[in-house]
């Protein structure tokens, strides 16, 4: 015990933490407004919202996964190389090879409940009525996060490179091809016409876009590697860094008026 | 079966060949799935039991528990007359019976039972039995070798685990509507009311939100050790596999591809699904249900919202999931996957429906070397049936509807808010009716104009 206490009364650790251990009741307030990473939390709530009937804890455990996502991300990109030559052989490696085998598992069953909890997250909000005013601006960056979770799980479905992805992308990213106007195969793609020549042809209506390609390729590899790791996180985290404030500034935890 | 031996083999110490050893390599799994059962079943009973108030009920499943552990023992005999599953005869009677209509018209039905009789669905009891009854059923189908190669798939494991976590939660949310409704009728607040005193964050949310961190990482963490990521043979652009398909979450989008073109179940549908979403809460003007579960208080929302997400969002993913096979063909739970099963395709545009077999003329068509107006002209006059109830359907029924069914809600939205809602509901009601037509008239297309690559 004394030990401990040294510790904490140290000039390290008093520096690190400013405030005392969140012991009596004034320091668990203290705790709350003088941490960074607690401070997006309130210091007192009402006890009927955070009750796990009514929350069911879905929001939170999307964000952790989202964590999960992102750690085990990382070291995954230490040991993968987005190309024809090393993509499919780099995730044999990190199955047959690297330590910590089950890499790839954690991340993309992390990825999978991710999909699961945004849903369950979604509708447990629906379910309580909870987008109604003043929190429908946050219901709309819900939508827009639970868009997005999807085309982070999207784009990394290719990754891997092998059968399963190739062809879960071709046939996914096919739809593009129809859009109405910018797709070559959609309706009124003939509309843009000049003097005769298509505007929207294989090579540059919006599949071209999104693959990069007239195939799923390496340019597509490449694409969505970018995405994956890259744009789409970024977007993310900054809507999620919103996505919280609002919940704050709208009123915390919904509950009956 | 091949890839699910490698992948799910090594974890639970099975390995699966498509010879008859097929009971053999899934004795262990089954054998602890029944055992996981009947644990559950033993706590429950002796929760029960010390509360002392259900001790008929804490029997009751005791005995279940039992019973359960014998299937087990059965199980991991991995004997053909031993395991227990279910006839052959019923499996093939479910394969022979089930189709895109009677599944549709099979979870319509179950989840308007379940909306219907909450009430009664909703008590512990009840819903304990029903878990169980529908665990027990998933385990004698895992006896069938062609219903496990698909459910056992590692990327399908998700989707079933989707469908627990449903049903948990919506009879977590259902139960406490009920008593919300009860009370609200009564003249009384929400239970949410009740509990309205404050607590400090730290410690009580704070400590839940570890718990559920430290629960979700051992959780993610036995899923990853059991269960080996799938990996199949380097990509080739010309091995088309078949069934090829979307990654699971977007497999309700494909199956919308059998009753639309990709335009629409493609690109304008799921563009209208996010626009909807978004838009909701600025269409739903009812001021109740706030902060807390209730269904009667808000029942067009809860109905619209439940119907979109359950019936043509989950289900529709679960058909095209587990369902749909080779050619995108539907097969029975237990059926196997051949990709030589054909499926006689006889559907009609209703133009050809129209001209052609109620009126006995040709389509019409413009004459060699008319002018684009023309070709056109003659395009609209071929289409006019389609168009034209179309036009009915998307121009005057918003208005129609305004002046009778949602008058309520077009005096309370005002013009543009009921437009946009009315328009919302309609188009998504597209995707149902095209099935009723497709299933009743073979229709195929309403409009067909390739000339412009336009078919609705």
């Amino acid at each position: 015990m004394a030990i401990g206490e040294t510790i904490r009364n140290s000039q390290i650790w008093k520096s690190i933490f400013r405030h005392p251990m969140p012991l009596d009741r004034r320091n668990r307030i203290v705790v709350m407004l003088t941490n960074f990473f607690l401070h997006l939390h309130p210091v007192s709530i009402k006890k009927q919202g955070i009750a796990l009937s009514f929350t069911w804890c879905m929001g939170g455990v999307t964000f952790f996964l989202f964590l999960v996502e992102t750690v085990t991300g990382v070291l995954l990109m230490f040991y993968y190389r987005p190309t024809l030559e090393w993509a499919y052989n780099d995730i044999l490696a990190l199955r047959d090879v690297t330590s910590l085998g089950i890499l790839r598992e954690l991340h993309r069953w992390g990825a999978h409940a991710m999909v699961i909890t945004t849903w369950l997250h979604m509708y447990r909000v629906f379910l309580t009525g909870s987008y109604k005013p003043p929190r429908e601006f946050n219901w709309v960056i819900g939508v827009i996060l639970l868009l997005l979770t999807l085309l982070l799980s999207f784009t990394g479905y290719l990754l891997p490179w092998d059968q399963l992805a190739i062809w879960a992308i071709t046939v996914g990213s096919n739809m593009a091809r129809a859009t109405p106007i910018l797709g070559y195969e959609g309706p009124g793609q003939q509309l843009l016409t000049i003097g005769g020549i298509d505007m929207i042809t294989d090579a540059s209506d919006a599949r071209f876009g999104l693959l990069g390609a007239r195939f799923v390729g390496e340019e597509t590899l490449n694409r969505f590697y970018v995405l994956h790791c890259i744009a789409i996180p970024l977007a993310v985290a900054l809507l999620l860094a919103i996505h919280f404030w609002r919940v704050r500034k709208d009123g915390g935890i919904s509950g009956p008026l | 079966m091949e890839h699910l031996g490698t992948s799910l083999g090594p974890a639970l110490g099975l390995f699966l060949s498509s010879s008859g050893t097929f009971l053999k390599d899934v004795a262990g799994f089954l054998g602890s799935y029944y055992t996981g059962i009947a644990i559950m079943n033993a706590v429950f009973a002796l929760i029960l039991w010390q509360k002392k108030k259900q001790t008929g009920w804490a029997i009751f499943w005791a005995v279940f528990a039992s019973v359960m552990m014998i299937l087990a023992s059965l199980a991991l005999s991995g004997s053909s007359t031993l395991v227990p599953g279910l006839p052959l005869a019923s499996r093939h009677l479910v394969n022979r019976l089930s189709g895109p209509v009677l599944y549709t018209l099979g979870t319509t039905a179950l989840f308007t039972i379940l909306f219907v009789f909450r009430k009664f669905f909703v008590q512990p009891m009840v819903a304990w039995s029903v878990l169980n009854i529908a665990l027990v059923l998933m385990g004698l189908s895992m006896a069938d070798e062609n219903f496990a190669s698909i459910v056992m798939k590692p990327d399908n494991v998700p989707i079933v685990g989707l469908v627990f976590l449903l049903a948990f939660f919506t009879w977590v949310a259902t139960k406490q509507a009920v008593v919300n409704d009860e009370r609200i009728r009564q003249g009384l607040p929400p239970m949410e009311k009740l509990a309205d005193e404050k607590v400090l964050v730290w410690p009580d949310l704070v400590y839940t939100e570890l718990i559920c961190m430290v629960g979700v990482s051992a959780f993610l963490l036995l899923w990853a050790i059991c269960l080996p990521a799938p990996l199949e043979e380097p990509a080739s652009s010309v091995k088309t596999p078949n069934p090829s398909k979307a990654p699971w979450y977007f497999l309700g989008l494909q199956e919308m591809l059998v009753y639309f073109d990709p335009w629409y179940a493609g690109v304008v549908l799921p563009s209208l699904v996010v626009f909807g979403l978004m838009a909701m809460p600025y269409l739903d003007f009812n001021k109740k249900g706030n902060g807390y579960y209730s269904i009667e208080e808000r029942k067009f929302s809860y109905l619209v919202y439940q119907f979109g997400f359950f019936e043509l969002w989950i289900t529709l993913i679960i058909l095209g999931t587990f369902l749909r096979g080779p050619n995108w063909n539907f097969f029975g739970p237990f059926e196997y996957w051949t990709p030589y099963k054909v499926e006689v395709l006889n559907n009609v545009d209703l133009p050809q429906m129209f001209w052609v077999n109620l009126l006995d003329q040709p389509l019409p068509r413009a004459p060699q070397g008319a002018g684009t107006l023309s070709q056109i002209g003659y395009i609209l006059l071929r289409e006019a049936p389609g168009l034209l109830l179309l036009g009915a359907y998307l121009v005057l029924l918003p208005p129609l509807l305004a002046v009778t069914v949602f008058r309520g809600f077009f005096a309370k939205m005002g013009f543009i808010r009921y437009m946009i809602m009315a328009n919302l509901m309609l188009l998504m009601l597209t995707l149902p009716l095209k099935m009723i037509l497709r299933w009743t008239l073979n229709l195929k297309y309403l409009v067909s104009i390739p000339e412009f690559s336009l078919n609705f």
